[in-house]
């Protein structure tokens, strides 16, 4: 079958929360984001399907609870109905909660666009034990209806033959808007016809459509309004309509409504259980309890973290065992290439910088997903409910408490988000403190940082910790801001509580994907990108001519080394020649091969086996985080020594001399060389462009414990967040062999207090919200002026305490 | 719906919302606030005649039920609405 008509446009209205987005990602494939909380799409989204040869092109809106612009979502939702008209609206109903969803309904008749109504959430309304009369309501309030389950993808089908078959009838459309009552139509005709005798509205708004807004003082149609007749006829209507009824039109407009809903619905529906939200209510006795519930809140948050952490610990090791193969991998391909600078690029800037985002990408996938878990259940709006009253006392209420918590995502759907809140003054406060919210590309920062200064045992709580100092600085700066800058009163508080569902696994899939995958693409793109020109400021201009002769140093460390060795042949007193006992030891690393020499067999098994017995001693101490001095650590200590005096059993001369060649040589060579690499590097690194930049700054940095590398590391993440990390890996890494996170962590802890480590996730908490955030708040808040306070507001501010706590843990020896 | 309920005959006086029990049921007199505010509430089912439930109302916030949704209200908010 084939249609006449290139495309039909479709868009999808309906009250927040009733599944339009579910319904939106089912009809186009799309992979929308869908939550149970209302407000989650804040703006229109575009989706295109077929159907039976029709091209649909389908528009996502906001919800609404109707066509009176409060908030700037619903008036996105209205300037496109009206901007661009589409077909055929889809009316979205939540079938469970029919009355108040049809006063949209109502609404949306007066626009003059035909309309199908999708009965949605149609399982939910039959497990209440709620039966329609299809028919009979279709006919009363004069529009096609199909039940619908979106998330199931039910009656979808169905629904886009109504709409085709709507959209072809054009024309023969007749709205039939419900009765408003005598009195107030008698004013509405009046107003109408002076509106099409001057002509001088915009004639996109249909006369009727207007004269009620004018009636319901509308700010938005007023504002238009030139003709000061029509301002007169308004206001003596108002006033007639006041003087019948004792109230405002818009509150007797509301009530009739109301009225004619509740007489279709008393005629077309029936219940035939009394069940509704019963389960609902049993869970929110216990989840909103006046005391249990902040108890509860924050007990979720601290599992949330807790999950996030030791979850992600399996993965993460793999990714970056993964990346350093990959870095070795390379190096094999050109082993003499260390100063090469194609191979710099790609290893250091490259693998480094973007493998080092890539790692932490299972515990961003755990943090989305936990989130997504307590979104899609309904729990999120329980958390703003627990949380007013305490919201109250900072003078915003529970609803600004969704954008914050979205914030532990990323801060820039959680700006986008504030569209929800109604009061001016509430969206801009929110808006402002939510950076403080630590979002998910702070976590690397913390994963690599906590693990590498503070025992397990901490690491978890200190992670919470973290993220709490964010939550009570947002509440202290919203305080701030709502006694200074936004002073005014308090919006009163009301929110509709969904109920409580199963999450579905494709509502979280969608979710927590299209979020990690935000996430990669950004490694890919914007993270690949500095990750580079960060690279370059660091390796140019490069250095010649150095401070100390490395070469000479190391030359003579080498030197040494061969006396030493010399020594060592000489007490063991072998058959093997000193050129391939050196060869033996060096290049094998000490690996037990077919020796045909037996001693020198024996040396390589004892060397190996004290080795071995050393480390399976550390490995226990730290994996069971056992503390020195501890009974414990007395026992390992013993069965260490046994083991040791059972390996010097088999050779006290070849013990002593393979103790004398580990302890006494080995080790004080291999130190001396990464000593010397060391050097060698920050002398580079300090010479290049980076470097001047970082000490630029570093007499800033330095009451707060950072030195110029950290300096060089802020810069990046001032880009994004998680650039800091790459960042650090990069200052780290360039010239040296090593790219593992285990190896970073070893070099931070070499270089850093656990003092400087605790002030630099305080200061990235804090200070320079990234330039996504920045441009976001610039939008909403539709002003640089307000964007820039932010930036320079949080900076500041993250400076001073940082500072406080970096000055104050000195003075009392804490930490370093 | 009340008409049966002897106490709702006899309980005609209008005091706030913030008074009533958990689980009485009550039908929405008037609304003590501003023009903006009133117009909100009625879009989310606010009107004068609605009948409301009271799901909790134990301190701090307050849940009704309003047809077959469930409305979180602060306490400031569940004193301007009053009822009878
Ligand atoms: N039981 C049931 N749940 C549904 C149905 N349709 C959607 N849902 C769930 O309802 C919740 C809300 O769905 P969304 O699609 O995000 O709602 P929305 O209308 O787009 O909401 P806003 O964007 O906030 O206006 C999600 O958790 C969906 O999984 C349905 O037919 N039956
Ligand atoms: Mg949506």
């Amino acid at each position: 079958m084939h249609d006449s008509r290139d495309s039909i446009t479709i868009a999808l209205a309906g009250n927040p929360n009733s599944g339009k987005t579910t319904l939106f990602n089912q009809m186009t494939g799309h992979r929308q984001h869908v939550g149970n909380y209302p407000g989650v799409t804040v703006e229109k989204k575009d989706g295109f399907c077929r159907h039976k040869g029709s091209a649909i092109h389908v528009v996502d809106l906001p919800g609404a609870y109707s066509l009176t612009a409060r908030s700037p979502e619903e008036l996105a939702a209205r300037n496109f109905l009206f901007d661009e008209p589409p077909d055929v609206i889809v009316d979205i109903l939540d079938a469970s909660n029919i009355e108040r969803n049809l006063y949209l309904y109502t609404q949306l008749l007066e626009l003059n666009i035909p309309l199908v109504i999708a009965l949605n959430m149609s399982d939910m309304a039959k497990s209440r034990g709620i039966e329609f009369d299809l028919k009979k309501l279709s006919q009363l309030i004069g529009a096609p209806i199909i039940p619908t389950v979106a998330h199931k993808g039910r009656g979808v089908d169905e629904l886009l033959d109504a709409v085709v078959s709507t959209a072809k009838q054009e024309g023969e459309y007749k709205p039939a808007p419900i009765n408003l009552g005598r009195d107030i139509e008698k004013e509405i005709e009046k107003i109408q016809k002076l509106i099409v005798a001057e002509n001088t509205l915009p004639a996109k708004y249909n006369p009727r459509w207007a004269s009620i807004k004018l009636l319901e003082n509308d700010p938005e149609i007023w504002g238009i309004v030139s003709s000061p007749d029509l301002r007169t006829a308004v206001n003596q209507s108002v006033a007639r309509i006041e003087q019948v009824f004792g109230d405002h039109p818009e509150i007797v407009i509301a009530d009739q409504r109301y009225g004619v809903i509740s007489g279709a619905c008393q005629e077309a529906i029936r219940l035939t259980v009394e069940a509704r939200h019963t389960y609902s209510d049993k869970i929110d006795e216990v989840l909103t309890n006046r005391i249990l519930g902040v108890p509860i809140f924050l007990l979720l948050m601290y599992v949330v973290f807790q999950f996030t952490f030791t979850f992600g610990a399996y993965p993460v090791t793999w990714l970056e065992n993964g990346f350093l193969l990959l870095g070795n991998f390379l190096r094999s391909l050109a082993p003499n290439q260390a100063d090469n600078i194609l191979f710099s690029l790609i290893v250091d800037g490259i693998i480094g910088g973007v493998g080092g985002v890539v790692v932490f990408v299972p515990n961003i996938f755990l943090l989305f997903l936990a989130i997504a878990i307590l979104e899609d259940s309904g729990y999120m709006a329980r958390a703003a409910f627990n949380m007013d009253r305490f919201m109250h006392k900072i003078g915003l209420h529970g609803k600004s408490f969704i954008p914050m918590l979205i914030g532990f995502g990323c801060s820039v759907p959680a700006i986008m988000a504030t569209r929800t809140l109604e009061n001016r003054r509430d969206r801009f406060t929110t808006m402002l403190v939510i950076p403080l919210m630590s979002c998910g590309a702070r976590l690397p920062i913390y994963t690599l940082i906590i693990p590498a200064f503070f025992p397990l045992a901490w690491q978890a709580p200190l992670l919470w910790i973290i993220y709490l100092i964010g939550v009570l600085l947002a509440i202290g700066g919203a305080r701030l801001l709502r006694a200074t800058l936004l002073k005014g009163d308090n919006d009163p508080f009301i929110m509709e509580l969904p109920p409580y569902r199963l999450p579905t696994w494709k509502g979280i899939s969608i979710h927590v994907f299209e979020r990690t995958w935000m996430y990669l693409k950004k490694a890919g793109t914007i993270i690949l990108a500095i990750s580079v020109v960060i690279w370059a400021l660091m390796y140019f201009p490069v250095k010649e001519e150095f401070d100390r002769d490395y070469e000479a140093e190391s030359a003579q460390a080498e030197a040494l080394f061969l006396d030493g060795l010399k020594h060592i042949h000489s007490i063991v007193d072998m058959e093997v020649s000193f050129e391939q006992f050196r060869d033996e030891l060096e290049d094998h690393g000490g690996k037990s091969e077919i020796h045909h020499d037996e001693s020198m067999q024996a040396f390589q098994e004892i060397l190996h086996d004290i080795r071995n017995a050393r480390d399976s001693f550390n490995q226990t101490i730290q994996q069971e985080n056992i503390q020195e001095k501890s009974l414990d650590f007395v026992h390992m200590e013993r069965m260490l020594d046994s083991t040791l005096m059972e390996i010097e059993r088999r050779s006290p001369l070849l013990y002593s001399a393979a103790i004398q060649y580990l302890d006494e040589l080995k080790k004080p060579f291999e130190e001396k060389r990464r000593e010397i690499e060391r050097s060698k590097h920050a002398e580079k690194l300090s010479y290049s462009m980076a470097g001047r930049i970082g000490r630029g700054m570093e007499p800033a940095l330095k009451p707060l414990g950072f030195d110029w590398r950290i300096g060089t590391a802020l810069l990046g993440a001032f880009a994004a967040k998680e650039v800091f990390v790459a960042q650090l890996g990069i200052v780290f890494s360039l010239g040296e062999s090593e790219e593992h996170s285990d190896a970073l962590r070893a070099q931070l802890r070499r270089e850093y207090t656990p003092l400087t480590a605790f002030c630099i996730m305080l200061f990235c908490l804090i200070a320079m919200p990234c330039m996504a955030t920045i441009a976001a708040t610039r939008l909403e808040s539709g002003s640089w002026k307000w964007a820039l306070l932010q930036l320079v507001g949080l900076t500041a501010f993250g400076y001073g305490v940082t500072f406080i706590v970096f000055q104050t843990g000195r003075l009392f020896g804490l930490g370093i | 719906m009340m008409a049966n309920h002897p106490e709702s005959i006899l309980q005609e006086e209008i005091i706030p919302l913030s008074l009533v029990e958990t689980g009485r049921s009550v039908r929405l007199a008037f609304i003590n606030g501003g023009r903006e505010l009133r117009s909100r509430l009625a879009d989310m089912g606010l009107v004068p005649g609605m009948e409301l439930r009271v799901i909790r109302n134990t301190g701090g916030p307050f849940i009704i039920a309003v047809k077959n949704s469930r409305l979180a209200l602060g306490r400031g908010m569940a004193q301007k609405i009053l009822v009878r």
